[in-house]
């Protein structure tokens, strides 16, 4: 007797949009994530328009007064608006100052994680497509880079570079590169054997367009996690380096050097100056943080079964 | 494992060279030190002649033979600044520096581990999740952020710790340390404290993704069947095999601890190799630059290394091998 076997568990096939709509519907599903989101948005959205909604500009000399200096949070300025986070020793009204930095912290993670994230997904495609040699040197490199923390790497590389907004940020893509790197290889090692890529190899396809166009895309859930918590490490490192005066020079003030500022006013009580960009700081990575975790939780794809 | 040391110490040794070679010759192109270390009154003979003594007339690459020569021989160059040799410089502050990361380490591990193990074993509890909750927090917040709240709270407002030095040392087996006296050990617990903070929060996460993973396996279950104690199932069995990621956790992170020792010790003007290294990039002092960074890349390799052997001897299933070999 021989039954024809029976195509039970035929799945329709997925609408093409599905996997992303079901990872957002998943993301949604944490309360701290989406919160996290919308504080995130906020602060963007804030580094963004800072000079619209600062009550003053807090770089140009003329709008401050010196007389102002150091006032406690709350106090009015001769100017006429209030010093909600206080003032620095300047007459620099903080909360403008914490806006006006936000943009530069932004500015640098953002900036920075991009250029890693092309550098190093490109980096790590071609170690998992080409093999061999290629793969060993690049990965090698990698190895011998994160075998040592990423601020001894910056602080080498701000050592010999010096000061300044583009040498920071190229101390932090080379920080960074090698996480992608190892991110995308890896992911890249086990699509490069799927079905899809050998078609792609018979349609006659050249490798770039393979890499890019076919491989890439199924490497791109892991990469948002990492990036996303990236972003966060990028912006700590920055404002850690600028507070020990190797970072931003004095005309890019970021969180860190406002908050290095106030380090020589904090033994004399005047808490404000460093407190509030640290408050900023901390909000930011915080949400960005939160995020990430439930990112990495809804793109896994070993915790999807 | 012979094989694998010598491979490790030749590829050392190649990364030791690559990196003298780029921060010698990047240290050399971001300025002068002739300007910052010579009188701005000086004549122009009194110029020539110091720059004939720090050997800056020379050639780039000669520079750089003469130095390498006097590396190879355990000489660094004299400081600029201070005029004694920069690695005997280095080796006065480094005790400052291992002391600190030694404290924190022990900070983390002595409060990270219980706190995990708790949390790992009763994950639902609400001080588990406060516990959880916090280790993210230490995770986001900034390492000298947490210093300087911690100087404002103990230290200004409350005026119980002092915030700045290493405070009264004394001699404990020929080492000068902090750590033997009441005043040193009041001056040495808040930077080890935001030192421990990352390394505390990594230890908790650790420890408690150890026990989730370990009480569902057999040899628990096998273990308890036994009718041990609970006590002794945890803290015997499961410990000894939360231990071994620990182990290597810990120990790769006590190279960063050193290195992230730069932050705190600029906040507590705690005098350690981090403050000088701060110190001398602002004053380009280059040999202490070059001679700190090569320095620690050596203690790097050798931490790296003992890790990983010391991961092979807790875990024989790890074969000993490089990167090469995987994928």
């Amino acid at each position: 007797m021989t039954t024809v076997p029976q195509p039970v568990a035929v799945a329709p096939p997925p609408p093409v949009e599905a996997p992303w709509r079901r990872a957002l519907a998943d993301f949604c599903r944490s309360r701290l994530a989406v919160g996290g989101a919308v504080v995130l948005f906020a602060v963007m959205i804030i580094a963004v328009a800072a000079p619209l909604i600062s009550p003053q500009d807090p770089y140009d000399l003329r709008q401050l007064d010196i007389l102002d200096g150091g006032q406690a949070p709350g106090t009015m300025s001769s100017a006429g608006f209030v010093f909600w986070l206080g003032s620095d020793d300047q007459g620099r009204d903080m909360l403008s100052g914490i806006f006006y930095g936000l943009r530069i912290s932004l500015l640098v993670g953002v900036i920075s994680t991009c250029v890693a994230l092309v550098i190093g997904a490109t980096l790590g495609l071609l170690a998992a497509y080409a093999g061999r040699r290629v793969e060993s040197v690049i990965m090698r490199v990698a190895d011998i880079q994160l075998s040592f923390p990423a601020i001894l790497v910056a602080l080498i590389l701000l050592a010999v570079l010096g000061q300044g907004l583009f040498k920071i940020i190229v101390a932090l893509v080379t920080v960074q590169w090698a996480y992608y790197a190892r991110t995308v290889r890896a992911t890249a090692l086990v699509e490069r054997r799927k079905d899809y890529v050998l078609a792609a190899h018979g349609l006659g396809l050249s490798h770039a367009r393979i890499m890019f166009h076919h491989l890439l895309p199924n490497c791109l859930s892991p990469l948002i996690v990492v990036a996303t918590v990236q972003v966060a490490h990028a912006i700590t490192l920055e404002a850690t380096l600028s507070f020990l005066g190797i970072g931003l020079p004095v005309t890019e003030p970021s969180l860190g050097l406002l908050i290095a500022r106030g380090y020589e006013y904090m033994l004399s009580g005047k808490y404000w100056i460093s407190f509030f960009p640290g408050v900023a700081l901390l909000v930011t990575i915080v949400s960005i943080n939160l995020i990430g975790d439930q990112l990495r939780d809804v793109l896994n794809p070993r915790l999807q079964t | 494992m012979t094989a694998f040391i010598i491979r490790r110490l030749g590829q050392a040794v190649i990364v030791l060279l690559v990196m003298s070679l780029i921060v010698f010759v990047g240290v050399y192109l971001i300025g002068n030190p002739v300007e910052v270390l010579i009188a701005p009154d000086a004549d122009q003979l009194e110029r020539e002649r110091a720059i004939i003594a720090l050997g800056l007339d020379k050639p780039l690459w000669e520079q750089y033979l003469v130095f390498l020569h006097g590396a190879l021989t355990g000489n660094l160059g004299n400081s600029f600044v201070f005029n004694i040799p920069a690695l005997q410089l280095i080796l006065q502050r480094m005790p400052a520096t291992l002391e600190l990361a030694f404290s924190a380490a022990v900070l983390a591990v002595a409060i990270g581990i219980p706190l995990g193990m708790y949390a790992g074993y009763r994950p639902d509890a609400p001080l588990s999740r406060a516990i959880m909750a916090g280790s993210i927090l230490g995770f986001s917040l900034p390492t000298f952020w947490v210093g300087l709240m911690l100087i404002m709270v103990f230290a200004v407002d409350l005026g119980w710790l002092p915030s700045t030095g290493r405070g009264a040392t004394a001699t404990v087996l020929g080492i000068r340390t902090s750590l033997a006296t009441r005043d040193g050990l009041a001056h040495i617990l808040l930077p080890a404290l935001n030192l421990a903070l990352f390394q505390l929060s990594l230890v908790i996460r650790l420890t408690r993704a150890g026990m989730r993973e370990n009480l569902p396996m057999d040899y628990v279950k096998f273990a308890r069947a036994k009718g041990l104690t609970a006590r002794r199932v945890i803290f015997v069995h499961v410990f000894k095999n939360i231990l071994i990621p620990l182990v290597t956790v810990i120990g790769l992170e006590l190279g960063s601890v050193i290195a992230f020792a730069v932050v705190t010790e600029s906040i507590f003007a705690w005098p350690g190799m981090g403050k000088l290294i701060i110190d001398s990039i602002n004053r380009l002092d280059r040999p202490v630059i070059v001679a700190y960074l090569l320095v620690v890349v050596s203690m790097f390799v050798v931490i790296n290394l003992v890790v990983d052997i010391l991961y092979s001897v807790l875990d024989p299933r790890v074969r000993l091998s490089d990167t090469q070999a995987e994928s």
